[in-house]
């Protein structure tokens, strides 16, 4: 029987405050950059938003031969100065991204594309190239698709919340949610430091982020709901402890599975899929991360400051009243030392 | 033993049942045929449907335009509208459209396999407002041609030119016009050199001059742009004659190396509108190229034949949308129910989205393009090769996993996970969802979250073998603690889809539906199939035969 992880002892708990210092000097930076650049220009401009979010054209061009970027740059900025030219994937596909206000004061969407397409076939005629993917979205709808956008993420916090604290309770729902909405927070400063521009389907992989850190999350709780209902006099730190240790072979494998298929999106999905495979990459091994380190320290915290009455899921106060003693029994060793 | 016979029986009828749903069959479309009119085709393919960005097409977004009125009642209004777009694309001839409303104030128009943007917008905003009105032949203009000078000077239009930058022309059909003659810069250069002569002399008089018949003018197509700029100012169009007004052709004319486009004045009074249109046909004649012929019902042709009787000797100008199609042609003799639209110099195409314009009806409310994506085909079919060697090698490394992970287990999970992959696009198919490329993207992903379920149950089964209970109550009791953990990591990603479905928009949303999709097939697939698989296992084994977990 091949086992990995098999019958750990880790003290993952124990590591609480270097994991905190390591989580803040990666979030830290990201969250000065974010607000500086929100400060200076809005809150659009602290990421790299998608056309769908701004108003604005996209088109992509596939060329018979290798393009010539520089060329093709002057063309189309000679015709919209802010015009944005990339290469999409390979050295034959261009995109050319017309963002915003440029797009937005001329009257009628298509008319940006249509103007690109113009200037473009006048240089290099129109058999040197074929127009891929065009994509033309009016200021308004751009507005409310971010709003959506935003309204999604709540909401399914909202739900998700609401569904842990009936099948376990309030304070397991609320340390779980915790902990994702810091793997949502690391996955934006990830965004932001690797600059991946937000499309929607950026916004579907980070949604989908929040389901699978969330159900890991809850596999954790569910093993340490299920020694406390044993009642063994342990202390709650121990318990939590035995709870990640135990779920760890299953934490561990289901991560790989996962990863392998991104890592085959990634790989031959195409350019279209590779910003948000990457962006499902890292809120995987973020979540991953998070239901071992944050999210059951989050719980101790909580469960410390807020002590149960007696009475009130008796396993949880007995695993208190038992970390107490230990808390005690530390602060004598302390003492004698 | 019934209860595992009953088990693989309930197997065997949901892979049929899911294979059935996923046969090929014959699908009836409807489609455009070289001559032009519209065929049912029947096709035999696999009932998955595609998705825009994976078979290529054009995705539209309508709105209300509410910049030159106000819509008193947008959400009846809308609906209105959606009927007359839809009866529209119908005949235009694509497969499989899709025409809905999507919030309180957006038509969403979905055309597969349709790439030529202009053409479909076109068909789609044109509101088809069909008049006829009698060219004037007062030489009403002529007499307030000094009157109109005066106001251009006054209100210093001409100069005002020199300062707006090529790019940003008053109106897009300007711009398009730019691009079509190839040629921005000199254009840019030639308007602003009109335009400091124009200062000089009649600013506006200079750039018109009389045409071929009463009513009729002629403007040198480099002035074209000033000149709507000029009857777009409220002064100038307050300066016109009373109860006239002046409007565009679509004809251009060659004299030497000039071009030239014509402009009408017309009386504002219509004699008769398209409200009593009962058909239009495209049609093309050797002498005047392509054509509309059309009817009108008994009452617009009685009206039709007075109206024009009173007129004849007068020209008549066929008026669509504000614009003047063709030559407006002389009235011989009072017309009756049958009339003829000329395209001047267009094409059968454009001939033919007007005589279904003209059929469907106009729009109750001027509507404006909000958001345009089209893809094209070969786009589509690279996508989903990449997709289809992306989702090989991901199930590949699946598989390679679980069964050098779990040995023999891992090869019952495997087993579980191809009724897995058959259920879900089975689901997909029922429920007549659309593939897109997130949808597949998402699936595959769901192949790496589907056996979640097996390493916990599979991580359970060898915790109670490591506290010394025999195989059958190892596999039992994992199989009985796994399923809390099971439940609730399926649900929280059920969850989440359906939020996504909610407000996601598009291709997101297909992302969403195999998503939810993947949740129900994972939980049939781990805790019905694979337990059977494993119970089948067990009522096969000896005694105390080790399990290969």
């Amino acid at each position: 029987m091949l086992r990995i992880l098999h019958n750990t002892r880790f003290d993952f708990i124990a590591r609480q405050r270097v994991i905190g210092i390591g989580i803040a000097l990666f979030l830290l930076p990201a969250v000065i950059w974010i607000g500086i650049s929100t400060v200076s220009g809005g809150l659009g401009s602290a990421f790299k938003l998608g056309v769908e979010f701004t108003g604005g054209t996209v088109v992509e061009v596939k060329f018979n031969g290798d393009a010539d970027i520089a060329d093709i740059r002057q063309t189309v900025t000679a015709l919209y100065a802010t015009a944005e030219v990339q290469y999409f994937g390979s050295p034959r596909d261009i995109v050319v991204r017309a963002q915003g206000r440029t797009a937005g004061e001329i009257e009628s969407v298509t008319s940006v594309a249509t103007a690109i397409r113009g200037v473009l076939t006048d240089k290099y005629t129109a058999a040197a190239f074929t127009v891929g993917r065009t994509e033309a979205i009016g200021p308004r709808v751009g507005a409310e698709l971010r709003r959506n956008a935003i309204i999604a993420m709540l909401i399914s916090f909202a739900v998700t919340l609401l569904y842990l604290a009936w099948r376990f309770d309030g304070r397991l729902a609320v340390a779980a949610v915790l902990a994702n909405v810091h793997d949502i927070i690391a996955t934006f400063a990830f965004i932001k430091y690797v600059q991946i521009e937000i499309t929607l389907f950026v916004v579907g992989g980070i949604l989908t982020v929040i389901g699978y850190s969330l159900a890991d999350k809850v596999v954790v709780f569910d093993r340490v709901r299920e020694i406390l209902r044993k009642g063994t006099r342990t202390a709650l730190t121990n318990t939590l402890n035995l709870a990640i240790n135990e779920t760890l072979p299953r934490t561990v494998m289901t991560g790989s599975t996962v990863i392998a298929c991104l890592i085959a999106l990634i790989a031959l999905g195409g350019a279209v899929l590779r910003p948000f495979a990457m962006v499902l990459l890292f809120g995987i091994v973020i979540g991953t991360f998070s239901s071992i380190y944050v999210a059951s320290p989050i719980l101790l915290l909580i469960e410390r400051r807020w002590p149960r009455h007696d009475g009130e899921t008796k396993g949880m106060s007995r695993a208190l009243a038992e970390e107490r003693k230990r808390d005690r029994g530390d602060k004598v060793d302390m003492a004698a030392r | 033993m019934s209860n595992l016979k009953w088990r693989l029986v309930t197997i065997v009828v949901a892979l049929l049942a899911s294979v059935a749903f996923l046969f090929p069959r014959d699908v009836t479309v409807k489609r455009r045929g070289e001559d032009g009119l519209l065929h049912e085709l029947t096709e035999r393919r696999v009932p998955l449907r595609r998705g825009l960005d994976l078979q290529g097409g054009m995705h539209l977004a309508l709105e209300i335009d509410d910049t030159k009125q106000v819509v008193a009642k947008p959400e009846e209004a809308l609906d209105l509208a959606l009927k007359v777009v839809r009866t529209r694309i119908d005949e235009f001839g694509v497969s499989e459209p899709v025409v809905q409303r999507s919030g309180s104030n957006q038509i969403v128009v979905l055309l597969p396999g349709m790439t030529d943007q202009s053409r479909a917008e076109a068909v789609v905003r044109d509101q088809a407002f069909l008049e006829f009105q009698i060219t004037d032949k007062t030489q009403a203009l002529e007499r307030v041609l000094p009157r109109l000078d005066a106001v251009v000077r006054e209100r210093r239009l001409a100069t005002a030119s020199g300062r707006a930058p090529a790019v940003t022309p008053a109106a897009p059909r300007g711009l398009q016009d730019l691009l079509k003659t190839a040629d921005t810069g000199r254009q840019a250069r030639d308007t602003a050199r009109v335009d400091t002569a124009a200062t000089a002399g009649g600013a506006f008089s200079n750039l018109i001059q009389q045409g071929g018949m009463p009513g009729e003018y002629l403007v040198k197509s480099q002035d074209v742009a000033t000149l709507t700029r000029f009857l777009e100012d409220s002064a100038v169009r307050a300066a016109l004659p009373p109860a006239k007004e002046v409007l565009w052709g679509t004809d251009s004319s060659v004299v030497g190396n000039q071009w030239y486009k014509a402009i009408y004045c017309v009386d504002t009074r219509a004699i008769m509108t398209g409200a009593n249109l009962t058909d239009a046909r495209p049609n093309t004649s050797p002498l005047e190229g392509t054509i509309v012929q059309f009817k009108l019902d008994n009452v617009g042709g009685r009206r039709f034949r007075s109206e024009t009787g009173k007129h004849v000797g007068d020209y008549m100008a066929i008026v669509l949308d504000g614009r003047v199609m063709g030559r407006p042609p002389v009235i011989q003799s009072a017309i009756g129910t049958d009339g003829q639209i000329t395209m001047g110099g267009k094409d059968l195409a454009a001939a033919q989205d007007l005589a279904l314009v003209l059929r469907a009806g106009s729009l109750p409310v001027p509507l404006r393009v909000a958001e345009i994506r089209s893809i094209g085909p070969s786009l589509g079919e690279d996508s989903i090769q990449k997709g289809m060697r992306a989702g090989l090698l991901g199930i590949a490394l699946v598989v390679v996993i679980m069964i050098g992970y779990y040995r023999f287990s891992g090869v019952l999970s495997v087993l579980g996970l191809i009724f897995y992959a058959i259920t879900t696009l089975a689901f997909l198919a029922a429920f007549d969802a659309t593939l897109t490329l997130p949808g597949i993207a998402g699936f595959i992903l769901s192949i790496g979250m589907a056996v979640d379920a097996n390493f916990l149950q599979f991580e359970r089964i060898r915790e109670e073998l490591d506290r010394g209970k025999t195989v059958r109550t190892a596999v039992e009791e994992g199989f009985r603690n796994s399923w809390a953990a099971i439940i609730d990591t399926h649900v929280t990603t059920a969850l989440t889809g359906a939020v996504l479905y909610q407000y996601g928009t598009g291709p997101v949303q297909g992302f969403a539906v195999t998503l939810v999709a993947g949740v129900v097939s994972s939980i049939l697939s781990s805790v019905f199939v694979v337990r059977t698989l494993f119970l089948l296992w067990l009522s096969r084994s000896r005694g105390n035969q080790p399990l290969s977990i």
